[in-house]
């Protein structure tokens, strides 16, 4: 038996990673209280770093390495990418919160990095264990931030529920795996999709794994029916992680859902379009018609996430009716451009949740935003926009990811699959609605100043206008993830 | 320059809604105020080119602007005007003025928001009109819902919530499944959002009249059609009188012209098919809510039941397939216009005083506001018709249309004759004359300056209209014999 050195190149971002996270942990035993901003400051250009190595790394070619575990290929890069811009911002959004509320700690900046590198692994698996050893980093480490707020017992309880539920999920998606083992004899989802394409694979016991697989993923993604755990976790997080946890790690669930069913599992694609059909319509309907009833903005947006995954969902259930494979990849760019998109307006909404809360207040009540236009009319703008555009109004972003799922429905012929869909997007449009109506037609009840850090102002702003301008002109991201995975398929 | 001007039109008064907001403040609003005056103004002058610039000899878009938008899914920004879409975007853009100087005492709280909410709907409006690329097309015609909203929900009523809800919902209901219908035609067409495409685009009966519910849907809410026309006389009610203003004015006319635009050439035999359920409709509207209009209590609501009425009367000349009924319906929409807006705006004037709109609180107006009590009076008999008067001319066009396509379909339409006297006169009455009813209205001040001007320059567009239609008719009329055509034609 002899080693091979396994090409470390493809990977460099996430050594680079690692090895940061560890010099921070150590840099962390050695600076006070009074020099945390150091962590944050190390997190950030640590960040960029990998930013810089991603870019640098990507010549837009397929690279298998690690005995076929790990892929880097353009679709990788750009997600991973998005991801470090996700969490670089959040993190940006967060430091007033933590420290008002002595979170600042650099646990929780290590966390993140953590979860980060799971993220990229994940993003970047090519092999079932890779794909389990990502998801459990990222998993265990977002576990361990919801109960970050040792004190706060809804914290607490929202970090027990999220594990308990997270495991089973974890271990429904190692049964599923297993089962596709049985089924085809390799790991590999190069291999898995291989041996499912050559017919050696027994049927039933693919099909049987699948629906495990199926349901773990709707764990991660939070589709009806596993979507308990989203808004009591949601409500229970310190806001803080709620925005973690709300934006980058879907894009790394959208990556492990193109990975498993996608590229391993193209050939039964009838099978899981169904089940995932089915699950779209039912998180539509329930995460918008749930969110109307809500009254702690953080739930609402809860049970928004799960309508938008389902919307999401509708462009990865039209990739393969058509049968072109052309037309496949529009669909599933369509549900990638989906995911950016939310994963921006996200970030910006809990962003807004994060400017108002100040120590000792969180701003999570739908009645903490009333009068907002009277308080800071720039900021009430920048959540208008945010609001309208999930809600899926020209000309902001949200409207695009809608019309471009929707066409990929309609291009399947399935009219009443788009009628159902705009159906529920005008239900949820009432509930974005009434944030806006809170802001701009009521009278504010809470006249403190809002304070927060300049850079935090900024990024807010920048947010905003990002939605509003990608909205105006989005071209640019719509042509760069049709870029991206056509070159990684 | 000319080769831009529809763009203009578009974004300027849109660009000049964002500096009014940068230096909108609540202390000294008169800068906001100024500078939306100068960019309503501006926006109103780049229009005029449109018009003196037209060439009546062709039906072909005139003014074409095209380049790239949206290039992943053949989206272009692809903008002109024909006869049809042309004096719409000068009347916005006129109304836009109009409204900016009604609202510049009257508004006293976010004025900056106020004035750049208007100018930034002025803007989007331009750009439903001028659009050839349907998802251009579409995005504007969704994103001017936003500016209402806000307008009816800050500046409105005491119920102006519900009706600021009321509005978004109900037309986002309709926009939503005509989007459905965009991309079937968007893949149908073969990855073409042009409009001009679509036109030419065979397709069988079962698709057309699937699309042209799918039209339906969205353009009979925002007409709006008997029976999905609750939400109008709310959003008038509640809306400040900018608001009702536009609404009457351009917001109703997006849904007349979207019949002309999308039904009625995309699936002409669908028109054909339908077009007796759509008359029916339409007459229930004239006669139907021409009797509602009689018994309101609330000057507004009465003037929002008489537009339904009125638009009643454009859809009919849109179905009824002739020269004189298409040309009348769209001079009807132009003259609605002008009428409708004066009339909120008179209405608008009193309130401003005596803060009702109940027309019990009023009684013999004439004998402290004469000035006013005579603008009144003239585009009461306006909204009622009365020769001489622009309301005459696009009502009599359609009724003789009506007369040649079915006696009795004439005959019922003529009744908004009677109808409309009725009910407007009695109102009027009611207000203007006998003696005076109470020590508010005896207390009341005539025009000052400013409400004369818009009420004049209001009382001249309809009195011209009314003298010598010509100008409007001639434009319009290379693009209605087109359209007539393509119906009349057919794609089977």
């Amino acid at each position: 038996m002899n080693f091979v050195m396994p090409d470390f190149f493809p990977a460099a971002a996430e050594i680079f990673l690692l090895g940061m996270a560890c010099v921070i942990l150590l840099i962390d035993l050695v600076v006070g209280d009074s020099k945390r901003w150091l962590i944050a400051m190390l997190t950030q250009v640590t960040l960029v770093g990998c930013a810089a190595i991603t870019v640098y790394t990507a010549d837009g070619q397929v690279v298998l390495t690690f005995n076929n575990m790990f892929v880097d290929d353009l679709l990788a890069d750009f997600l991973k990418l998005l991801v470090y811009v996700s969490v670089a911002v959040t993190l940006i959004y967060s430091r007033g919160y933590l420290v008002a509320r002595a979170l600042d700690k650099a646990e929780f900046y290590l966390l993140a990095l953590f979860a980060t590198l799971g993220m990229m692994v994940m993003i970047s698996a090519a092999h079932f264990v890779t794909i389990y050893l990502g998801l459990e980093l990222m998993s265990l480490s977002l576990y361990a931030m919801v109960a970050l707020d040792r004190d706060s017992a809804r914290a607490t309880e929202a970090a027990m529920k999220y594990f308990v539920l997270g495991a089973m999920a974890s271990g429904f998606l190692l049964y599923g795996m297993s089962m596709l083992y049985g089924a085809t004899g390799t790991l590999e989802i190069g291999g898995v999709a291989q041996a499912i394409y050559n017919g050696v694979a027994n049927e039933k016991v693919l099909v049987f794994g699948l629906v495990f697989i199926v349901s773990g993923l709707a764990f991660k993604l939070g589709l009806v029916p596993f979507h308990m755990w989203i808004p009591d976790v949601y409500q229970g997080a310190p806001t803080a992680v709620t925005l973690f946890i709300g934006s980058a790690p879907k894009l790394a669930a959208f990556a492990m859902t193109m990975r498993l069913l996608v590229y391993g599992m193209f050939e039964v694609a009838e099978q899981w379009q169904l089940m995932l059909m089915v699950m779209a319509v039912l998180s539509m309907a329930l995460g918008n018609l749930a969110a109307i009833a809500q009254s702690n903005l953080k739930r609402m947006l809860a049970y928004s996430t799960i309508s938008h995954m389902g919307y999401m969902l509708l462009g990865l259930i039209s990739g393969v009716a058509s049968g072109d494979k052309h037309f496949a990849l529009n669909a599933y760019s369509a549900a990638m451009y989906y995911t950016v998109a939310y994963v921006m307006m996200s970030l910006g909404t809990f962003g807004t949740i994060l400017l108002l809360s100040r120590a000792g207040f969180e701003a999570e009540h739908l009645d903490d935003f009333k009068g907002l236009n009277q308080r800071s009319p720039w900021f009430a703008a920048i959540m208008g926009i945010l609001m309208f555009s999930m809600a899926g109004v020209p000309f902001f972003i949200g409207f695009f990811a809608k019309f471009s799922v929707l066409l990929a429905v309609v291009d399947t012929q399935n009219y009443w699959l788009a009628v159902t869909a705009v159906f529920f997007a005008l239900i949820g449009a009432y509930y974005y609605l009434r944030v806006v109506k809170l802001m701009y037609f009521d009278a504010p009840t809470d006249t403190a100043p809002i304070k927060a850090s300049l850079d935090m102002r900024l990024m807010l702003s920048a947010n905003g206008l990002a939605v509003a301008l990608l909205g105006i002109f989005p071209q640019t991201v719509m042509g760069l993830c049709s870029f991206a995975l056509l070159r990684s398929l | 320059m000319t080769a831009s001007l529809l763009s203009l039109a578009i974004w300027l008064p849109i660009v000049g809604a964002l500096l009014v907001l940068a230096i909108g403040s609540d202390k000294s609003p008169t800068p906001a105020r100024a500078l939306a005056l100068v960019v309503a103004l501006a926006g109103f002058l780049v229009t005029v080119p449109l018009y003196s610039g037209f060439d009546t000899a062709t039906s072909a878009m005139q003014f074409v602007e095209h380049a790239p938008w949206i290039p992943s899914y053949n989206i272009a920004y692809h903008l002109g005007v024909d006869g049809i879409s042309m004096l719409f975007i000068l009347l916005n853009s006129f109304i836009t003025l109009i409204v900016v100087i009604a609202g510049w005492k009257v508004i006293d709280k976010r004025v900056g928001q106020y004035m750049a909410a208007f100018l930034m709907m002025s803007g989007l409006m331009n750009g439903i009109f001028a659009a050839v690329d349907a998802m251009l097309f579409y995005v504007f015609f969704e994103a001017s819902l936003i500016p209402m909203y806000l307008i009816i929900g800050v500046w409105g009523g005491p119920n102006r919530v519900y009706a600021a809800f009321k509005f978004f919902l109900y037309t986002l209901l309709g926009s939503l499944l005509m989007l459905i219908a965009l991309l079937y035609l968007f893949l149908q067409a073969g990855g073409s959002f042009n409009i001009l495409d679509w036109h030419a685009l065979p397709l069988p009966l079962n698709a057309q009249i699937l699309l042209f519910i799918g039209f339906l849907v969205a353009f009979a809410v925002k007409v709006p059609m008997w029976p999905v026309h609750t939400w109008l006389p709310d959003a008038h009610v509640e809306a400040p009188t900018g608001g009702s203003v536009v609404l009457a004015s351009i917001m109703l006319k997006l849904g007349a012209y979207g019949f002309v635009r999308f039904s009625l050439p995309i699936a002409p035999d669908a028109s054909h098919v339908l077009a007796p359920m759509m008359i029916a409709l339409s007459l229930t509207a004239v006669v139907y809510i021409g009797f509602v209009a009689l018994v309101q209590t609330d000057m507004k609501k009465l003037i929002a039941y008489s537009s339904i009425s009125h638009m009643g009367f454009v859809t009919l000349g849109f179905f009824i397939f002739n020269q004189l009924g298409m040309e009348g319906a769209l001079v009807q929409m132009i003259s609605h216009g002008f009428v409708a807006g004066a009339m909120f705006l008179c209405v608008g004037v009193m309130y401003d005083r005596v803060h009702s709109r109940q027309i019990a609180d009023y009684g013999g107006v004439v004998n402290t506001m004469p000035k006013f009590a005579a603008f009144f009076v003239f585009f009461a008999m306006a909204n009622a018709g009365l020769p001489a008067t622009s309301g005459f001319v696009g009502e009599f066009m359609v009724i003789l249309g009506a007369v040649k396509f079915n006696f009795w379909t004439g005959f019922a339409a003529a009744l908004t004759l009677i109808l409309g006297a009725a009910y407007t006169l009695w109102m009027v009455k009611r207000v203007v004359f006998g003696a005076i009813g109470n020590d508010k209205v005896a207390k009341l001040t005539d025009l000052s300056g400013r409400e004369f001007i818009f009420l004049a320059a209001m009382a001249l567009c309809v009195l011209g209209m009314g003298l010598y239609p010509f100008p409007f008719t001639d434009v319009m009329h290379k693009s209605v014999d087109h359209l007539l055509r393509q119906v009349a034609t057919g794609k089977l």
